[in-house]
């Protein structure tokens, strides 16, 4: 008798939508490919999941990729406690409705010595609240692989990165000794206590993650889309003012307008952008006249020139 | 946070964006088309590239604010230091070169493109052919002062052992020759000699000057009006993707996904071909026979897939199907056996050793390989010279690879996914080489020695007249004759011949 599909009980099954162009196809395929190679050749993998718009495409590609089987490593999160608080309700709703083994992990040191955004900077902040969790929540899941959303047309240091970049046991990143990586032969042999971080996006491009948000219909936290929300303005950025530990300072007020976010991250470092696009094609519409890259709203990527290469060689994503 | 307040234009709060209207819609009736540039600083790739990325606008203004304030200076035409924009780390920057190899993204209306973007200088051999794996075109770049240098032969020879197809020649810095058509004509006619010496029939030349962008993405009717050909990004607009649809089918298993009881799938990529339910396969290399019950994706239960794709498959009866295995269509098997012929890039210092074990990996399969070198490519002459110590990095060559146990193959030539293969040293784990597969080797050999005496291998004729004389019966000790059909005695004395 053959086996069959529909035989087995498959939770979420999918919807018929048309085809992609062989654009996005090709992009997904391969995405896919590096799922499958990833989770068959590493004895514990991990998907970093930042609850951003890439994270959101990634989790998609990685529901696919298995299909119909569950999505076979857990994802984590890297709570540093100050994102926003839409983004936490999506994740929590999302880890839920798609059956995933979502994993939470805040520094607690970091917390214990109160360590904020305000008080500390962004740089010192990012260090202990992201890459340090980052590592910790690492060690302590004992994993030899992480999947992560990063694209290579996001950043200078991204564009030479490898689709397996390999880190060593305290998580350091060596540009100038990275593997020679051919055709999509995945080398991914590696001792014990080191690991690789695995990008299955890197030859996506900003358009295409929205193309294909739209082709799917893969949700999104509601804050990529406009709507009026209340606002200040600090160092030229809009800052969503709607938790209650955003300080004003002198000569600041809440103001309100129609703004989004272009990406998501720590909402005080992340500054929105004006817009009345409240919609998949009119985001869409927006990008494709932008003349501004999407890290532009991202305080730590300015902190100085070179400033991504230095974090990820520290072991930041 | 200072650099936040660049200049007006930057903040975020100066972002206002008009009410947007329906842009049209960008259709990619295409996968992206992935290309190497080849050439050195002196060539100006840097600005070509630079230039490619600015006149498509892939350049964001907060990037270019971001290289204004770096490079503090601008050319004479207002336009930022392009190698700033490209050169991303900052060992780069301060040492003013480029290290390794670095991937751009940019787009038309017509097609989006990857560029493997690899430096020209040392070690050139083993970053170019890490960007030529994957890349369907060539772009060569050539200074229209100097014509084609030893080096342009090189990469030209490179790209097209790595498997490309298409050249474009940039004949760059054509402002500086006051538009001399004569001088297009020889470069471009030596060029296109020594490609189709290559094998590459595919070849575009195209006068520019990267710097002044002209027949980069704009058209220069007015400073080369003899001209008539494609600019580069029209002639990258009309380039071929590679497809292996064409050919059997073939997938190597990635993983076998059994998410209950009744369900048990293969899933991998497409390496060539195409399949729908009910087609035969083969599994190899066990050689079990099945027929295909299902196409299985997210997107619904399919009637057919095609090299390229990522699918899981079901088969009609319980077979032993592992990952490493692939399966292939009945009718057009490829090669499988315990040696074989390829052709490799040594990519480490430390080089290719004989007889040494490595890790193979091709497709989704690894296994123990030992390697014995035969010759090695002279990049100067073109022509390959025996060589049978260690390849030492950048060196290319050939080799004969020994498995301990079945492996699987196509030749490169017909199937670059299932032709391909990476070395990894079992010490430091480390990707050692990159190799071609170029033909399977017969098992026996035509002339070897085994303890203290000679084997030889001849066509059973010629073995019965041999052994049957005196002088052969008075030296049985030193040789022995093993009988074989002529078909096999060619295959034996051709396996020689490539060799060198």
């Amino acid at each position: 008798m053959p086996l069959s599909v529909q035989e087995t009980e498959i939770k979420n099954p999918p919807v018929s939508r048309p085809p992609l162009d062989p654009h996005l196809k090709a992009l997904e395929n391969e995405a896919i490919h590096i799922f499958r190679e990833v989770a068959a050749e590493f004895d514990n993998p991990v998907m970093l999941y930042s609850i951003g718009k890439d994270s959101s495409v990634l989790l998609h590609l990685a529901r696919k990729a298995f299909y119909p089987g569950r999505v076979p490593f857990p994802l984590l999160h890297v709570d540093t406690t100050w994102k926003f608080k839409e983004m936490i309700e999506f994740r929590d709703r999302i880890a839920d409705e798609y059956d995933l083994d979502l994993v939470v992990h805040t520094n607690k040191r970091g917390a214990e010595e109160n360590i904020t955004p305000f008080t500390h900077g962004s740089a010192f902040y990012t260090d202990v609240m992201k890459t340090e969790a980052l590592k910790q929540a690492l060690d302590a899941g004992g994993y030899d692989a992480a999947f992560g959303g990063a694209r290579r047309d996001e950043e200078a240091s991204r564009a030479k990165e490898r689709i397996y970049s390999f880190r060593t046991p305290d998580h350091k990143w060596d540009p100038r000794n990275q593997r020679p990586e051919l055709w999509n032969v995945y080398n991914g042999m590696i001792r014990k206590g080191e690991s690789v971080r695995a990008f299955p996006l890197s030859n996506w491009t900003e358009v295409d993650i929205w193309r294909y948000i739209q082709a799917e219909d893969i949700p999104l936290v509601p804050l990529y889309y406009a709507a009026t929300r209340p606002y200040v303005e600090r160092d030229g950025m809009m800052i969503l003012a709607e938790d209650l530990r955003l300080e004003l300072l002198p000569g600041e007020e809440v103001q309100h307008g129609s703004i989004r976010f272009r990406t998501l991250g720590c909402f005080p470092l992340t500054g929105a952008i004006r817009s009345t696009a409240s919609n998949l094609d009119e985001v869409i519409a927006e990008l494709e006249i932008a003349t501004v890259s999407e890290r532009q709203g991202r305080v730590i990527d300015r902190d100085q020139s070179g400033s991504m290469e230095k974090k990820k060689r520290e072991g930041y994503f | 946070m200072s650099a936040s307040a660049a200049s007006p234009a930057h903040t975020a709060s100066a972002t206002i964006l008009p009410f947007a209207e329906s842009v049209a819609r960008v259709t990619r009736d295409a996968r992206p088309l992935r290309l190497i540039t080849c050439g050195s600083v002196d060539d100006g790739k840097s600005t070509l590239i630079g230039r490619l990325l600015w006149d498509t606008k892939a350049v964001k203004e907060d990037q270019a604010a971001t290289l204004a304030r770096d490079s503090g200076s601008q050319n004479d035409l207002g336009l930022p230091d392009f190698a700033l924009l490209l050169d991303g780390l900052q060992a780069e920057r301060e040492q003013g070169i480029t290290i390794d190899v670095a991937y751009r993204y940019f787009s038309t209306d017509k097609r989006s493109f990857i560029v493997a973007d690899t430096p020209g200088h040392e070690q050139y051999t083993r970053n170019m052919a890490t960007g030529a794996s994957t890349a369907d075109l060539a772009v060569l770049l050539a200074d229209a002062r100097v014509g084609l240098l030893e080096q342009t032969r090189r990469h030209a020879t490179i790209a097209s052992l790595m498997g490309i197809r298409q050249f474009v020649l940039a004949v760059n810095k054509f402002d500086l020759v006051n538009y001399d058509r004569e001088i297009f004509d020889r470069i471009s006619h030596e060029f296109r000699e020594f490609a189709l010496s290559l094998g590459v029939r595919q070849i575009t030349a195209i006068p520019m000057s990267a710097l002044k962008g002209e027949n980069v993405v704009s058209s220069a009717s007015d400073t080369m009006p003899w001209y008539e050909g494609p600019t580069l990004i029209e002639a990258l607009e009309l380039a071929t993707v590679r497809s292996t649809q064409t050919g059997g089918f073939r997938l190597p298993v990635q993983r076998v996904v059994r998410p209950g009881e009744s369900f048990r799938g293969y899933q991998g990529t497409v390496a060539g071909g195409s399949i729908k339910p009910g087609d035969s396969v083969t599994i190899l290399p066990s050689g079990m026979v099945a027929n295909v019950s299902q196409i299985v994706t997210f997107d619904l239960v399919r009637n057919a897939a095609v090299a390229g794709d990522a699918v899981t498959l079901v088969l009609d009866r319980q077979v032993d199907v592992a990952r490493g295995d692939v399966i292939v269509s009945v009718d057009a098997q490829p090669m499988t056996g315990t040696a074989f012929d390829a052709q490799l890039v040594a990519l480490q210092q430390g080089g290719i050793e004989p007889g040494k074990r490595y890790w193979l990996k091709s497709g989704s399969r690894r296994q123990r390989v030992s390697v014995e070198p035969l010759s090695q490519l002279d990049l100067t002459s073109g022509q390959w010279r025996p060589h049978a110590s260690a390849l030492n990095m950048n060196a290319i060559g050939k080799v004969r690879l020994a498995f301990e146990e079945t492996a699987v193959f196509d030749t490169y030539e017909q199937n670059r996914a299932t032709g391909a293969f990476i070395l990894i040293d079992p010490d430091t784990l480390n990707t050692v080489a990159g190799g071609m597969i170029t033909g399977k080797r017969a098992n026996l050999e035509g002339l070897k020695r085994e303890g203290d005496r000679v084997v030889l291998s001849l066509p059973a004729d010629l073995a019965e007249q041999l052994m049957a004389s005196e002088l052969f019966a008075s030296r049985r000790d030193e040789a022995e004759i093993k009988r074989v059909t002529a078909a096999e005695a060619a295959t034996l004395w051709r396996n020689a011949g490539s060799d060198i």
